[in-house]
């Protein structure tokens, strides 16, 4: 049997137990060998602790232990017979934006962690908003702690619909959210069915992990694909060898497409659809390969190969949503570097025009500078005119990075259109 | 045309994901370059790095940072690998700084620690711009939180708290003259997907990686073959045991298993079987403190 893979995320507000249910994740599933609990055993042992604390598998970097707090996004691999996980783990509190927007943009899947005792509160609406800013395409709510409500059908019954309403106001579909009841320090429904919470007829965290299908919306959009190099092997009996290397972002290509070379926008054929192992009959979103065309184009690193009759459109305007990541202050008029798809250009930074609200969850009126973690709607000029989708129709298209010149350093996280809004409204 | 029926499984969409960041850093950087140990991880590295580029040869050298603590086997190896491919190979001899100076021999003559010195010159001398490691983030929970590219500045230093963010499959290679980047394309690969993807593609490995026999002894709960690195010594006997490597570094530092696995099928049942990881049953380097990996890191190591 073949096992795929599902990236997923966990996010959560500071005590809500997240460490604990990573923790919990990787032990029940035996992804934790005999010299990592020994570690663990030993310094819960010198906390004074008298049950290992599952939340030390998870530590990372000398200051987070010394501090007890999580600052970077932290990666976890388990499996189980039937998939393999990547877990982007990411901490609550520490520059929440910049984390969770990292995790959450290579999730299929997202899993917000709620106190059974506290419900719903500011930090889990802004996680939930920030999941549906990047459209990751399913959430699921972990209550915990449900043994400090006495495993109460009511009290989770009322968190749960409170989360629906929640869910839908961000424009996630009704079946694309799922409520777990759980106690990451006890085991209750994490990997093992509860026999505390009997009204609760849905599955563990790790059945749902298990069974949720994995295809992302990308499978059924348009084909893109950015050209990354091209594959020249010099050699006499490969001497008109021309191959545009790429991973698939969006779509399939097959031999035989007609497909559009943007921004230049001159048509072609493929003619075969190549990997080191031989060619393939058709390539599906993910995958990688060298393609090859019927016509000799002159073609680059940066072009975008697309689906001749649903292109996307060239533009050097963009109407984009920001995540700023960066300390250092976003200022209009600010001339920096975007890098979209395999092409790095010039971009010019217009009018801040709308702000996040992160209380109120709505778009409103913005200062002139954006600040760290702040969400916004910016316009954009460029220097060259991109292929772009909107980020909502195809992530790989419709995503950016924003850097400082000088310094190289990635200042923001920039999607085509504004995909929160338009959910919102 | 029918499409294509089979469903990609992981090791598919690892594999997909590892040459996407190859061909990035080929289309970025000037003079990038593999370090390259003959380990299993380097070597699932250039069998990577030929898929990428096929029918093209590899555009990057190999590098190997060179204890002097090997094991025979490797380094014949690695040569043969280097030359069946094409590829040049530079080679720094750590004895070489040790002869002039430039480090020093620790007390446990443990030569792991030593390579980071020669590895910072050489990337230096050849301008070398962004260099493949075949580090993984489940090995160590310093690498959990290391970028798939992440910056060194020009002293060869990592700053866990300065880490670039790294979105979707977009990653910032930028940098200033005389500072690099690390690359880890395997970053999300976990030991048993290197063996099983090992065993579909039928990549060849070194022969210690399979179960043959040896002298060795017991030091600090490991058995450590001798060697030119100081061993056994004093009480330390040696025996002659049925053993395997799970990791491959310096000598002087890196524990054979004990084990009967002399086939591929054999050996991933062994690593399914494990209740170690693989550094902490082997790999005394990362016994030297909590932080060892992490403090190694920020000096420049791989």
């Amino acid at each position: 049997m073949t096992r795929d893979l599902l990236r997923f995320a966990t996010a959560g507000s500071v005590d809500d137990g997240k460490s604990t249910l990573v923790g919990r994740l990787l032990y029940d599933t035996k992804s934790v060998l005999a010299d990592q609990i020994e570690a663990v055993q030993r310094a819960s042992v010198d906390k004074g602790l008298a049950t290992p604390d599952l939340s030390l598998l998870v530590d990372g970097l000398r200051a987070e232990r010394e501090q007890g707090i999580t600052i970077d996004v932290a990666y976890r691999y388990f499996s189980t017979p039937r998939r393999e996980f990547v877990l982007a783990d990411t901490p609550g509190h520490v520059q929440y934006t910049r984390n969770t927007v990292t995790g959450a943009s290579t999730a299929e899947l997202a899993v917000l962690l709620v106190d059974a005792r506290n419900g719903i509160v500011a930090q889990t609406r802004r996680h939930a908003a920030v999941l549906a800013l990047l459209r990751v395409p399913r959430l699921v709510l972990a209550i915990n702690k449900i043994d400090l409500v006495d495993h109460d059908e009511a009290v989770l019954t009322a968190i749960g619909k409170d989360f629906a309403g929640l869910a839908r106001s961000l424009g996630f579909s009704e079946d694309a959210v799922v409520t777990i009841p759980v106690s990451a320090l006890a085991g209750d429904n994490v990997v093992e069915r509860s026999a505390r919470t009997p009204w609760y007829e849905g599955p563990t965290l790790l059945g749902h992990l298990e069974s949720v299908p994995v295809v992302g919306p990308e499978v059924r959009a348009p084909f893109r694909m950015p050209v990354q190099y091209v594959i020249r092997p010099r050699r006499e009996e490969l001497h008109d060898y021309r191959g545009y290397a790429g991973q698939v972002a969006s779509g399939t290509v097959a031999p035989g497409d007609e497909v559009v070379v943007l921004p230049g926008g001159r048509r072609t054929t493929v003619a075969s659809v190549e990997t080191a192992d031989g060619p393939l009959q058709s390539a599906g979103a993910g995958r990688s390969v060298t393609v090859l065309l019927a016509d000799d184009i002159d073609i680059s690193r940066g072009d975008l190969l697309a689906a001749a009759d649903d292109p996307p459109r060239v533009t050097d305007q963009l109407d984009s949503t920001l995540c700023w990541l960066a300390e250092k202050p976003l200022r209009p008029g600010a001339r920096l570097l975007l890098k979209h798809g395999t092409r790095t250009t010039q971009v010019m930074v217009g009018a801040v025009t709308e702000r996040l609200d992160t209380e109120t969850l709505r778009f409103g009126p913005s200062p002139e500078q954006l600040q760290i973690n702040d969400i916004a709607h910016v316009a954009l000029r460029t220097a060259d005119p991109l292929p772009v989708d909107e980020y909502a129709d195809i992530r790989a298209t419709g995503s950016f990075l924003l850097i400082d010149p000088p310094t190289g350093t990635t200042l923001g996280a920039g999607l085509v259109g504004l995909p929160l809004a338009d959910a919102l409204s | 045309m029918t499409l294509e029926v089979r469903t990609p499984d992981a090791l598919d969409a690892l594999e997909s994901e590892s040459i996407h960041i190859f061909r990035e850093v080929a289309g970025e950087f000037d003079r990038p370059v593999i370090l390259f140990s003959g380990g299993k991880d380097s070597t699932l590295l250039v069998h990577l790095a030929v898929k990428a580029f096929a029918p093209a040869p590899v555009p990057f050298p190999l590098l190997h940072v060179d204890t002097g603590h090997n094991y025979p086997e490797v380094i014949d190896f690695r040569d043969r690998l280097a030359d069946r491919l094409g590829l040049r190979l530079v080679v720094a001899h750590v004895q070489d700084w040790v002869d002039d100076g430039r480090v020093s021999e620790r007390p446990d003559g443990t030569r792991n620690p030593l390579q980071t010195v020669p590895l910072l010159d050489t990337i230096n001398e050849n301008r070398f711009d962004a260099v493949f490691g075949g580090g993984r983030r489940d090995e160590e929970r310093a690498r959990a939180k290391e970028r798939i590219i992440s910056l060194r500045d020009a002293f060869g230093r990592w700053d866990p708290r300065m880490q670039r963010p790294e979105l979707w499959n977009l990653y910032n290679g930028r940098h200033a003259a005389g500072e690099h980047v690390r690359v880890f394309p395997i970053s999300n690969w976990t030991e048993l997907d290197v063996w099983r993807y090992i065993q579909r593609e039928s990549v060849e490995l070194p022969s210690i990686y399979y179960a043959h026999e040896r002298p060795v002894f017991r030091r600090e709960g490991m058995w450590l073959a001798e060697g030119p690195w100081g061993g056994p010594r004093g009480n330390e006997t040696l025996v002659t045991k049925s053993v395997r490597y799970r990791t491959v570094g310096d000598g002087s530092c890196t524990g054979a298993v004990e084990s009967t696995a002399t086939t591929l099928d054999e050996v991933i049942a062994e690593v399914t079987a494990s209740r170690l990881t693989e550094r902490g049953a082997t790999r005394a380097d990362d016994r030297l403190s909590e932080a060892a990996m992490e403090d190694r890191k920020r000096e420049g190591y791989f």
